[in-house]
């Protein structure tokens, strides 16, 4: 783990320090996470009535169903395209905002930004009034060029709407993050280069995107666990996984079949499967990284 | 930034009481009137007027207030009133909707069945007052009253007028068979009013479920699942199927358009894209705030070589289960507070407003005296189409547990026949096979 | 590095009003849909300039909360208030607990703190609503339901921040911690007096983040609720959404959308500078 030379000596204080944040974490993460990983063996009804252990059955069901994968091949695909969408976005908007004078630059700012302020819940009700097939402006626009919008029918189309929308916000927060990252970078390193000759698209590549590595590494973390994770409120607002499952994601699943659907057993199953392959990527990411990462 | 994070503290601090002073609802039960918390999914005007129930009821007496408290969607109130159960925090009343119906009943002790809770009260009730196609939904094999309906309607027609001049149809006639409604689309496409012919809102309650009691067709076994949980879908019989062949081909005609789940295809309609849609009779106020053109409204149609079709169709909406774990003093005023919902002043108020159907025949005579009908033409199409026939053990009622899961494999097998991505009787066969499953899961969470 | 030629200013320009106006354009809609009446949002084309029912429609939006028969549910005001307590209070909560956890992390060998670490990171990756149901359970066992403190906890098991902060604390030179140990500073002094004033813009940027989290926030207050007295704002907007088998009031449903989100964008555009600042210094 990077860490620093020089530490303080003090046995007791930082145990004292982490421990607001151990106890939250422990009664508010881990003794739910605890439970959900019990539940996974039981088969119970909702109204926790009637209980049974019944060992791997749930598990045996998950992998059995062949709907499953599909999920798994959804969820990998969504979150591919929002993080590439919203990572080039942002980029290629605070690069463009970056190379104006300040003064003109901050103007732009302050409204890319916006978006980033509005709940996930609230913006899937945007989305869903913006593509409304026929009636809304989106799609109208669509129309005129002989597109045949139907999202509620045609699966890919609601899987490009769901991740337009989840993109949109996640385009704000990337702007941030870049345009800090631009700011960071000592103006005599770029300005040496310009005069070195080296083009604008040079300077870009070989000199800024280097600089900006951590960042972008660090972006790329947060976009990956915004999509996989975060998108399930749009996905609800605007699909509700469908039409036929074609947006339907590993988290969206977990919260329609124990949220919506009751079933316990079965999303508890779910969950853990998540949490276990999150944490082994986990452990890989970190492994291999950690000497890079920001 | 010293200062800052002292103000920082000094803010925490401020919160902390906030902290502490929680648990406002138990504590004034001694001194006030007793508490009762009914927790519902009426949003909008529907909640202004749900929470100007509470008023009426609270200021028509002094020992009882009632408080509504909205708990977002249908599914939404029905979870948080399950995870309240089970820490067992739960209110007295909970609203939930029609398909949540097999799990309530499945509840055992978690809730108290209407008829019950009168009895053990000693609250005057007669099941006879309430309209049987209403209650019937709601209801143990015996008849006794579960759940007291609340907000009940069942899918209609909707066609809009001026398309049907402009297609030179009779404005005044709406289409009685699906022969009909394929033969009035062409017209209405043709002529150029419309884009598509017609659509269709909560598809699987409408073409499945409603479909199949307006046929008089059972769409599982025992009884639509009113005699036990072993019961199995049929929904892949020949009715059904050719039904769906017809959708999908019409879908791709361009008669029928396919407008998503729920009341979604609501858009279609009011913007003029197409010149008629199924969907539920209380969709009848908001159809009227957001079209602009007169809209007239009829009976489902059927197809007429089937013989008892038209029966009557069936309800959706929810009902109001009383949960259990409360003290009988409490239970009294939930008794107290059902009858003064159900009586014929409140009821036909509520059905007036919201376009929901009066659950009792008070009510209903009520509105015809009250002229309402009169004046708003194609209220009652509703009320007609329920109490067409007598309903049978097809058009009783619907009763699975799981319901919630197995209408979204419905709707998935419908989506996937009307793509073109499965034929309607693959697309329909898959779905029986997930919804037995679902079944059969819940048979076993069940016993 | 700065674009100085007049003519790469303006395509400059063009292509950000190009892109702003296709970012911001989902906001423009939602403004437009809150000044009309619903039969004309309902319309195709839906108008693209604002109508005339700007005063009725938020007039509406706002005492809707009130106007509910008064006595349950709750008022707008009072909707916002706990909205502002929660987002205050999360933000305030994740803010002190994740430095005092990063401080402990960079500035301490102790054991078991690999463990921490990690434990640590595994909660970037659930989102509360994964967990709902037990989390519920849980707040019910310690009578914790309905109240802010069961509002607020449960938001704030997660890692974001902490990893913030030790990245901040990372990249602080060694001999500011050499000086003041000279100086005769113990750790408490040095976090307090040097350490905190250091890494105030990470802080502000955090306090940026974690505002919008919370105020954003809508399944936990709405399952954790069980009066309308600790409803917060976007519980209320949902539960104007949720009618279910009727049309929502949509031109309404806009105003109380834009009423809402009025405080979190407030307080990015406020904020902006010292949020990009706490970002950069972070990269140092």
């Amino acid at each position: 783990m990077v860490s620093k030379q020089i530490v303080f000596k003090q046995k007791l204080l930082p145990y004292l320090l982490i421990l607001p944040e151990a106890v939250i974490i422990l009664v508010f993460f881990f003794w739910p996470a605890s439970q959900a990983v019990l539940q996974s063996f039981f088969r119970e009804d909702p109204w926790g009535l009637s209980k049974q252990f019944v060992g791997i059955a749930n598990y045996l069901t998950l992998f059995s169903d062949e709907g499953y994968l599909k999920v798994i091949l959804t969820t990998l695909y969504l979150s591919s395209v929002v993080t590439v969408f919203s990572l080039l976005g942002g980029l290629v908007f605070a690069w463009l905002v970056f190379s104006l004078p300040k003064k003109h630059g901050s103007m732009y700012q302050t409204l890319v930004i916006w978006p980033y302020a509005v709940a996930p819940a609230t913006a899937g009700v945007v989305w869903l009034f913006l593509f409304n097939p026929r009636v809304g402006i989106a799609a109208l626009v669509l129309e005129y060029f002989n597109v045949d919008w139907n999202y509620v029918l045609n699966g890919s189309q609601a899987l490009l709407l769901v991740s337009l929308a989840a993109s949109w916000k996640r385009i704000s927060y990337n702007f941030l993050f870049f345009l800090a990252g631009f700011m960071s970078i000592p103006r005599s390193l770029v300005e040496s280069a310009v005069v070195d000759g080296a083009g604008r698209l040079m300077v870009f590549r070989k000199v800024i995107l280097p600089l900006l590595n951590p960042v972008i590494t660090f972006l790329l973390t947060m976009n990956l666990l915004y999509s996989v994770f975060d998108t399930f409120g749009t996905i609800h607002q605007l699909t509700q996984g469908g039409p036929n499952h074609a947006t339907e994601t590993l988290v969206y699943k977990v919260f329609s079949d124990g949220f919506l659907g009751l079933d316990l057993g079965g999303s508890s199953a779910q969950s853990v499967v998540i949490m276990t392959a999150v944490i082994i990527i986990t452990v890989i990411q970190f492994k291999f990284t950690q000497r890079k990462v920001v | 930034m010293r200062k800052r994070l002292l103000l920082a503290g000094a803010l925490m601090l401020c919160l902390l009481p906030l902290f502490a002073g929680g648990s406002q609802e138990q504590v004034s039960a001694q001194d006030g009137p007793i508490e009762i918390f009914w927790w519902h999914a009426m949003g909008g005007k529907l909640g202004e007027k749900v929470d100007a129930i509470a008023a009426g009821f609270n200021s028509s007496q002094a020992v009882y207030k009632l408080i509504p408290v909205n708990k977002g969607s249908y599914a939404e109130t029905m979870t948080a009133g399950i995870a309240a159960f089970r820490s067992g925090t739960q209110p007295h009343i909970m609203q939930v909707f029609e398909v949540g119906t097999g799990s309530m009943m499945a509840a055992g002790k978690a809730i108290v069945p209407v008829y019950e809770l009168m009895k053990r009260t000693g609250q005057a009730f007669n099941s006879a007052d309430y309209l049987s196609t209403v209650t019937g939904y709601y209801t143990d094999p015996k008849g006794n009253m579960l759940s007291m309906p609340f907000n009940s309607s069942t899918p209609i027609l909707y066609y809009n007028k001026e398309a049907f001049k402009a297609a030179g149809l009779d404005p005044e006639r709406p289409p009685k068979t699906w022969a009909e409604v394929e033969a009035y689309s062409k017209k209405l496409v043709a002529s150029g009013a419309v884009k598509a012919g017609f659509t269709t809102a909560w598809p699987s309650w409408l073409m499945i479920e409603n479909f199949s009691a307006w046929h008089d067709t059972p769409i599982g076994t025992k009884s639509n699942g009113f005699e036990g949980k072993d019961a199995e879908f049929t929904i892949n019989n020949p009715l059904v199927v050719r039904h769906h062949e017809n959708l999908a081909q019409w879908q791709k005609e361009g008669l029928f358009r396919y407008g998503g789940r729920q009341g979604n295809a609501d858009a279609l309609f009011s913007s003029g894209e197409v010149g008629m849609i199924f969907n539920s009779s209380a969709g009848y106020a908001g159809a009227k705030a957001s079209c602009d053109f007169e809209f007239g409204t009829g009976m489902l149609p059927y197809y007429d070589d089937v013989k008892g079709a038209p029966r009557n169709s069936i309800i959706g909406g929810a009902s109001l289960w009383v949960m259990g774990g409360h003290s009988e003093g409490e239970y009294k005023g939930v008794a107290q507070f059902l009858a003064y919902l159900s009586s014929p002043e409140v009821q036909a108020d509520w059905h007036q407003f919201t376009g929901y159907l009066p659950i009792t025949y008070a009510a209903y005579d009520l509105s015809k005296k009250q002229g309402f009908y009169q004046k708003n033409p194609g209220t009652e199409t509703a009320l007609l189409q329920m109490t067409l026939n007598a309903p049978t053990a097809n058009s009783k009622g619907l009763r699975f547990g799981n319901f919630v899961q197995i209408r979204d494999v419905f709707n998935s097998a419908q989506e996937s026949i009307f793509s073109g991505e499965k034929s309607a009787q693959e697309g329909l066969d898959e779905a029986v096979r997930q919804g037995n499953a679902l079944l059969r899961k819940f048979e076993a969470d069940n016993t | 590095m700065a674009v100085e030629n007049k003519g790469g200013i303006l395509l400059l320009h063009v292509l950000c009003i190009i892109g702003v106006a296709l970012i911001l354009f989902p906001m423009y809609f939602v403004f437009v849909a809150s000044t009309h009446n619903v039969q004309a949002i309902m319309q195709k084309p839906m108008p693209l300039i604002p109508g005339t029912q700007f005063i009725v429609n938020y007039a509406r939006a706002i005492a809707s909360g009130s106007r509910m028969a008064g006595a349950f549910s709750a008022s707008g005001a009072s909707m916002l208030k706990n909205s502002a307590i929660m987002a205050v209070g999360i933000t305030l909560g994740k803010v002190v607990i994740a430095f005092l956890a990063a401080y402990a992390l960079v500035y301490f060998r102790f054991r078991g703190s690999t463990l921490f670490f990690w434990m640590v990171i595994i909660t970037l990756m659930l989102p509360v609503e994964i967990r709902i149901l037990p989390t519920y359970k849980i707040m019910a066992d310690l009578k914790l339901l309905d109240t802010y403190a069961g509002l607020i906890l449960p938001l704030i098991a997660s890692a974001t921040a902490t990893f913030f902060y030790r990245q901040s604390f990372l990249s602080i030179p060694d001999e500011l911690t050499e000086a003041a140990m000279i100086d005769g500073a113990g750790p408490l002094r040095f976090m307090v007096f040097i350490l905190a004033p250091v890494t105030r813009t990470t802080t502000a940027a955090l306090v940026v983040v974690q505002f919008i989290y919370g105020w954003n926030q809508y399944l936990w207050p709405l399952l954790m609720a069980s009066t309308p007295d600790l409803h917060t704002i976007l519980v209320g907007l949902k539960a104007m959404i949720a009618a279910e088998e009727q049309l929502p009031e949509w031109n309404i449903i806009m105003a109380t959308t834009i009423l809402a989100a009025l405080p979190p964008v407030a307080v990015i555009v406020l904020m902006q500078e010292q949020f990009i600042e706490g970002m950069t210094e972070k990269e140092k």
